[in-house]
Formats: structure tokens, C-alpha cells, sequence
């Protein structure tokens, strides 16, 4: 063995980290890649979007917009839109804890809504650096892999499953779950299901940068009166 | 069939942008890590993300045709009960969209 003991076990430590999660992005990814052979486009535009964007939910809309053409513009403005609360994840993402260049500009380079999930539920005093962008890099393997996977079982079988159209929201209906119980509070979720409901009803175009935003306001309403000594029992 | 220097332009902005909205934060943000509203964010942010992103998932859930919602509703309820019960990310997802199948062939 080449690396040292503690390399390994940070390594290690990451893969039990990805777990679960790493095996939910396969499956996710392989949905992507039946998408994108059954939007017509060549199998390996999968791992390019996977490899280079590499943006989760976003992959799934570039694909459904860019077969229709969708001027240039557009595609800007929506990937702003729906890629815009990944602004609030450097808020609280341990990048800190990341020593080399290319392992920081990686870390933020692959800073999805998984490895920023992974990051801020354990505690930032045990996390290194190394497991911090192993799990990454094991997080984009199992993308990348889903998608070829997908994409080569669609183009062989002419695959057409409908209800995978759910496992998205599966997975983030689980993530969801994981972050309400690690939070231990039921105020901050209701807040934030409201300030969705809202935004879908004021602005159903763009629902999730209004609701993010109104989320982030909301929360730091509260920061402000709950740092007040005579509102901190209320 | 869209040609591909339009699929390289879309990849190429998309990926631009992406990346931008990733760095912004940490090239205007470096001083303030260790302020305690960061750190209050960073304990209450994530559980809310990503409920506003399931909400946004469940945007087009027909209210006015509740066997519809129920549909997409029942899958999202086993998916949490099955997860809070056994804490498997994996399996969860599975027998949420094995139940979100199931619903599709009772109620098409």
C-alpha cells in the first residue's frame, strides 16, 4: 500500500459516507441515461452532461430542453434558476477542512445537493479533507456509471418505465427525512414547506429560486429575533 | 435532432454557470465562516432546501383530483415511513417507487 494508513481510512470512511446515497445516484443516474436514448440523443451525451455539468436534477431539464432546441438563453436562465440555491450551500459546506488546489477546486466543482447533504450532517471536526472529496469523486463515479448503464440498457432494450419518473423525487423526499431529523426542530421545516406553497401559487414559473429565496429570508427573520435576549424564550 | 455544437453549447453554458453559483459563495465569503449566522444557517438550511426542493417536485400534483394527488402522495408517505422505520436510503427509494408503480396501475 502506497498511502498512508490514515489516507486509506479517511478513503474508506468516505465510501461508508456514500453508502446508500452512492447506490440511490446509480439508480438515478441510470434513469438519466433511459432519458437521454429515449430523448434521441447518442448514449454517451450522458456521461458528457454527467462528467462536465454534472448537476442532478438540472441534467434531466437540459436534456428535455435541448431536444427541443431551446435558444441559448433560455438554457442560461433556467440552469440560474434552478441551480441557484447551490449560492446557500457554500454558506455552510466545510471547504475549509480541503489543503490541496485541486482537491478545493474539485470539492466546489462537484458541490451537489448529495456531497453538500453528506458534508454539513456530520460534524465538521471529524470530516477531512481527503473524505470530503473522495466523496465526491465517489458520488460523480456512481452518476457517471448510472448514466452509461441507462443509456446503453435503453439503446439495447428501447426501455420505457414511467414510474421511474419517481425516483427522483424519492430521493429527495429521503433526503429530506434524513436532514428534518438531523435538524431536531419542526419550526424551520414548516417554514420552509409554506414559503414553497407560496412560491408555487405567487410564481409557479420559477417556484424554486422564489421559494429558496423566501426560505433563506424567512430563516434570517428569525436568526435576528431569536438573537434578541427578550425574544430568545417566545 | 438537435446537432451537436448546439448539445457542446448547452453543456458548455450550463457547466459555466453551474460552477459560478457553486465558487460565488467562497470567493466573497472566506472571512466568514466562523460568524454564528453562518453557523445557525448551517444547522438550519439543509432540512429546509430540501423540503422547498420536494415541494417543487410535487408542484403539478392535481389538488382538485384527489385519487390523482393520492397517487403521487401515497408513494412519498411509504417512502418516508419506510425510511424513518429502517434508515436505508436505497431501500426506501425502492419500495417508494415500487409503490409509486403499483399506484400507477391502479389508478392509470
Amino acid at each position: 500500500m502506497e498511502s498512508t494508513p490514515s489516507r486509506g481510512t479517511e478513503i474508506a470512511a468516505a465510501a461508508r459516507d456514500v453508502g446508500a446515497v452512492g447506490a440511490g445516484m446509480f439508480l438515478l443516474g441510470s434513469s438519466f441515461g433511459l432519458l437521454v436514448v429515449g430523448s434521441g440523443l447518442a448514449w454517451w451525451w450522458a456521461p458528457v452532461f454527467s462528467g462536465i455539468v454534472f448537476a442532478g436534477s438540472a441534467e434531466f431539464l437540459l436534456v428535455a430542453l435541448a431536444v427541443v432546441g431551446t435558444p441559448l438563453a433560455t438554457v442560461a436562465v433556467t440552469t440560474l434558476l434552478v441551480n441557484g440555491r447551490h449560492v446557500f450551500y457554500g454558506l455552510s459546506f466545510p471547504l475549509h477542512r480541503v489543503r490541496s488546489r485541486t482537491g478545493r477546486a474539485y470539492a466546489v466543482f462537484a458541490l451537489i445537493d448529495e456531497a453538500w447533504a453528506l458534508a454539513t450532517t456530520r460534524s465538521a471536526a471529524t470530516l477531512s479533507g481527503t473524505r470530503i472529496v473522495a466523496g465526491q469523486v465517489l458520488l460523480q463515479a456512481c452518476w457517471v456509471s448510472g448514466g452509461v448503464v441507462g443509456a446503453l440498457a435503453g439503446n439495447a432494450f428501447a426501455l420505457d418505465v414511467p414510474a421511474l419518473d419517481f425516483v427522483v423525487t424519492a430521493l429527495f423526499v429521503v433526503l429530506a427525512t434524513d436532514a428534518v431529523r438531523a435538524g431536531r426542530e419542526a419550526t424551520g421545516p414548516l417554514l420552509a414547506v409554506a414559503c414553497a406553497l407560496v412560491a408555487r401559487l405567487v410564481a409557479p414559473g420559477e417556484m424554486l429560486l422564489v421559494g429558496m429565496t423566501l426560505f433563506v429570508v424567512a430563516l434570517l427573520v428569525r436568526y435576528r429575533l431569536s438573537a434578541r435576549p427578550e425574544a430568545a424564550d417566545a | 435532432m438537435p446537432d451537436t455544437g448546439y448539445l457542446v453549447a448547452v453543456v458548455a453554458v450550463a457547466a459555466a454557470i453551474t460552477l459560478a453559483l457553486r465558487a460565488a459563495p467562497f470567493a466573497l465569503l472566506t472571512r466568514l465562516r466562523s460568524s454564528p449566522l453562518v453557523t445557525y444557517l448551517g444547522r438550519h438550511l439543509p432540512a429546509g432546501v430540501m423540503l422547498v426542493l420536494v415541494v417543487h417536485l410535487l408542484r403539478d400534483l392535481p389538488v382538485d383530483r384527489p385519487l390523482l394527488a393520492l397517487r403521487e402522495l401515497v408513494p412519498v408517505a411509504v417512502t418516508v415511513g419506510v425510511h424513518l422505520w429502517r434508515r436505508h436510503a436505497l431501500l426506501s427509494m425502492a419500495v417508494g417507487t415500487a409503490t409509486y408503480a403499483l399506484a400507477l396501475l391502479v389508478v392509470p
